[in-house]
This record gives structure tokens, sequence and C-alpha cells, in this order.
């Protein structure tokens, strides 16, 4: 990979805050210029309604935006029809839930996720539950961070309608074998949803390799700005889907009594998009495909690896969460002794280190885990193996400062 | 010296591995939760109330340092006072930690977290006790 020293000079938010060791990419990414630049570049000389005039700026719009579809398709290895444009991962599983979940699943039918879910998908399937009395099941965590895949084929029942689960856990970084679990998903006739917010952005995605129906991103973890993501759909799901939202746009005919949809996509991006950010998005993802996914995630390896092993070594009162292996993503969510999550992060602020404490909408993983909160730090393209040393200098000073408290 | 120094020192510390009137109240008049959402810090804060007084005064459940210590301070200051005392306490506290204003000579020890004020991530680590006691008064008005 280009040197990530030289990345960083991509940035801008680097050069207005040369002291800032950013850690917290999990939650958000930094904005590259050429993002930045394609945000005010559309609103300077592109911006109309998209998909309606007849007057050429408005065919300019919809072909830049038709472009960052094509755009995410290739990120993606899928077709472009098959590219949703959505705000974020959340609501892409929303749609799910309400066009999907809420219209099929009736009681009895079995829904299976991961304790190691974002709340993002978990909450939106307690509303599918409680409407329609289909039950919840999770395959458990591992104390090394895995799933527990011997779990599955006793939890993978003829009742389970559908599997939902993240391919890249934001607490723990473990990144969850979707191909095989999806293969068995689908010899029993599940449908395959896959939570892709945090793989999207730090390793080459294939969709289509996965084996799963949908996959869910949010565009600002990625580059993008944020109000712009995508959900992905095999097509014929698509095509059999009803609308999640109804208005203009994701029509084909409407009379006052009723209306007929829209082919996919058009039929599940009801009213106006968020039209400069679906543009920028696809410049994120040519940003991020022209540096290479294969080495933004070696990259990201090399410095999970380099500071679990200096973590090891020099803070035993570190604890680390989450496997060690080649199937373990840029996150190290940790705890310093018996200290709280906050007081570390308000500690490691002072040195000028972000990283984030909390639960990270993560409770049922963090209950198994027994703590309320860990803080986390997160690495990206961007972050230098100084960053590593400076956070690990400064995470020696806030231990010698909390001595007594450890 | 350092926020850091400001903040963390012996008061703080002190009330964070020992709090003061923490666990269970037989026979409270009053019992509410508090949680902040986003961090995962829960308590839950009791009180025996006579004729609009706080007679007795505890709170569980886990949080951070600053969370734990603000609470367990304010179990100190409250008890024995009128819901309405407690109320302006909790108006001049929130005045120190989300405003900065000078502290009132009236919350005596929790002057050492006049710091928060300088760090607003934390403000809400330091209210969640005393957004409590007010969910708590309103509460106990209405029953
Ligand atoms: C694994 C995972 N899923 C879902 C989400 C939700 O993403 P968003 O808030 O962009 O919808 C996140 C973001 O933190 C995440 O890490």
């Amino acid at each position: 990979m280009t040197s990530a020293y030289l990345i960083r000079a991509d940035f801008p938010l680097f050069a207005a805050r040369p002291e800032l060791v950013y850690l917290d990419s999990t939650a958000t990414s930094q904005k590259p210029r050429v993002v930045i630049e394609a945000l005010e570049h559309y609103y300077r000389e592109i911006n109309a309604n998209v998909h309606r005039g007849a007057y050429d700026l408005s065919v300019q719009a919809t072909l830049a935006y038709e472009e960052a579809r094509r755009k995410m398709a290739r990120f993606l290895g899928a077709d472009e029809r098959e590219i949703i444009f959505v705000r974020n991962t959340t609501e892409a599983l929303n749609l799910l839930v309400y066009a999907w979940g809420l219209r099929v699943l009736k009681a009895g039918d079995e829904i299976l996720l991961t304790e190691m879910e974002h709340h993002a998908n978990l909450v939106p399937w307690h509303l599918v539950a409680v409407h329609t009395g289909a039950k919840i099941k999770a395959i458990p965590v591992r104390g090394d961070g895995r799933l527990d895949l011997d779990s599955l084929d006793r939890l993978l029942t003829d009742r389970v309608r559908v599997v939902s689960l993240t391919h890249m856990s934001n607490v723990l970084g473990t990144v969850n074998p979707v191909a095989q679990i999806a293969k068995a998903a689908k010899e029993k006739g599940a449908l395959v949803i896959v939570d892709g917010a945090q793989s999207a952005p730090h390793m080459p995605v294939d969709v289509t390799g996965l084996g799963a129906d949908f996959f869910a991103l949010s565009g600002h973890k990625m580059c993008g700005p944020t109000g712009a993501g995508v959900l992905w759909g095999r097509y014929e799901m698509l095509e059999k889907m009803q609308p999640f939202l109804g208005g203009g746009e994701m029509i084909n005919e409407v009379y006052l009594e009723r209306s007929s949809y829209a082919k996919p996509p058009q039929r599940f991006e009801a009213g106006t998009p968020a039209i400069a950010e679906a543009v920028a998005l696809g410049v994120a993802a040519e940003y991020l495909m022209g540096i290479g996914m294969q080495n933004i995630w070696q990259h990201d390896r090399s410095l999970v690896d380099y500071a679990l092993a200096r973590l090891d070594e020099e803070l035993p009162e570190v604890k680390t969460f989450g496997p060690r292996g080649p199937d373990r993503g840029g996150v190290i969510a940790f705890t310093l002794g018996g200290l709280h999550a906050h007081d570390v992060a308000t500690a490691l602020d002072q040195h000028g280190i972000a990283v984030r404490a909390g639960h990270h909408c993560a409770q049922p993983l963090h209950r198994k885990l027994g703590l309320a909160a860990t803080a986390r730090a997160s690495f990206y393209l961007y972050t230098t193996r100084d960053e590593v040393d400076r956070f690990i200098e400064a995470l020696k000073k806030v231990r010698e400062f909390f001595k007594d408290w450890l | 010296m350092s926020l850091l120094e400001e903040l963390y020192r012996e008061t703080i510390l002190s009330h964070y591995k020992s709090p003061k009137n923490f666990g269970p109240l037989a026979d409270a008049s009053v019992s509410i939760k508090g949680d902040n959402p986003s961090c995962g810090d829960q308590l839950e804060l009791l009180l025996k109330l006579n004729g609009g007084r706080i007679t007795e005064v505890r709170f569980q459940g886990h949080g951070c340092a600053i969370s734990i210590a603000s609470a367990s301070m304010m179990t100190e200051l409250v008890k024995n006072k009128t819901l309405d005392q407690a109320l302006e306490l909790t108006r001049q506290f929130k005045a120190m930690v989300v405003d900065g204003a000078e502290p009132a000579p009236e919350l005596g020890d929790l002057k050492a977290l006049a710091g928060v004020s300088k760090l607003h991530a934390r403000t809400k680590c330091a209210t969640l006790a005393w957004n409590t006691l007010e969910e708590a008064a309103k509460e106990a008005g209405t029953s």
C-alpha cells in the first residue's frame, strides 16, 4: 500500500489538527479531499433533482447519481440494478425488516442472529418478533471472540427463515465466516443478511462470493459523507419484495387509490435521495479501490498485530478482547485494570488520543463479556505506526496517572 | 495542574472506591432508575421521604469514577434536606459542571467535580445522579 504517512496528506482534517491521533474510524472515518471536493463540485456545478427534469442539468445530475451506483456495484462485485442507496446500515436493515420481515414472518418462525451484533441488527428484529411472534435466537460468541459454529447445527432448524449477522464485529474485530454460515443457512432455505458496516470499509468484499441475499453498508465509515449508504440485494429477491417507503421516484403508475411500483432499485428509493452524498460515496469507493482494499486490509492487520503485541508485552494491566489471527480486523476493545472505560478515554483524550468508550451499540456482547463498557481503539488506512506508538505511550502515562486506582 | 490532575483527585477516588450510601434501601418512598444509554452507566436512586424532607437516600448501579463519585457526594449532601433544597442544589451543581459557573459554597466537596465543565463528553456522567434526583422529586410530587 502507499504508505499511510502519505495517505494522510489526502485528509484535510489531519492537517487542521496535526496533534490529533484519531482512533475511532470504526464509528466514522475521516474524509479525503476528493470526497469533500465532490460534494462541493456537485452543488456548484451539477445540482438538480434526479430522474425528473427533461433539461440538461437534471440529466447531468441523474448521470452523476447513476454513475455512483455503478461505482458501488463495482466496489461490491455486484450488478448496478442491485444497489439501493439508503442513508446507512441502520436504514438498510430496517428496510429489510419493514419490506420483508414484518410482511413474511409468522409466529413460530425463527430469526437467527449472533451475540456480537450491533443494535442496528438487533432492535429492528425485535420489532419483527413483537409484531409477528417470530422468535429470535443467537449464535453464541466463544471466549476467544469467535462465533461458536458448533452450535450452528442445533440452532439452524427448519424454522429459521432468516440469518442476519455481522461480517466484522465493531467491538471484537472478528471477521465471521459468512460464506460458510450462508451456505448452511441456504441449505435450510433461510434468507441471509450481512451487516457489512465494518467489513466494507476495511476489506475486499465480493457479495456474490459471500452467498448472501443482502449486504448493508454505511458510506460514512468508508471515507464517504454521512447520509449515504448502500443496501445490496440479489435481484430476484429485490424483485419479489414490496417497497418499504412509498412516494415519488419509486412508482410506475399512480391512481388515486392505488399504484404500481417501479422495478428495483428505484422501488426502494422513495423521494429525493441524498444525491450529492451518493455521488461523493461513489468517489470514496473509487478512492479506496485506487489504494486497493486488500492493501487496506493488510495495513489494518499489521497495525492491529503490532498494537496487540506491544500491549501484551508492555501493558499487562490492559485486557483486550477479540480473536488473534488472520480473522481479526483493526479494532481493539480494551479495559485498563479496574478502571471504567470513560475515565480511560478521558485521560487518553488529554494526550490527544481519540478513542471511544462505552458499549459501542453492542450491549448484549458487553453483557456476555461481563462489562458495562470498554474503551476501543480502531485503525484505518491513514493510521500510522507512529500513532499506534503514541497511543501505547499515552496508555502507559494513563496507567501511571491512575496507578492508585487500578 | 493538568485537567486530569484537577479532576481525578483524592476526593473523587475515595468516593469512587468506596461510595457513600451505596446499596439497597428497604421501604423507599421513591425509587427511580437513571441511565446514560449511550455509555451504559446505570444507577438507581432510592429515597425515603418524610413531609417533603429526604430522611434517607441510597443509590446502586455502576458507572465511571465521575458518575459514581458524583452520586456518592450527592447523597451525602441532600440527606436531611427538603426536596426543594435538593432541587436548588441540583441547579447549582449543573451550573457548575455544565456552564462552568463558580462552585456555590453549598456544594461543598462536590466542587471537586468543577473541572467536568471543561470536558463536554463527561457532563452526562456527572449529572446522571442529579437528573435522576430531579425525576425522583417529580415522582414524589405527583404521588
Ligand atoms: C457492525 C455495525 N453495524 C451497524 C452499524 C450502524 O451503522 P450506522 O450508524 O451508520 O447505520 C455500525 C456502526 O457503528 C456497525 O459497526
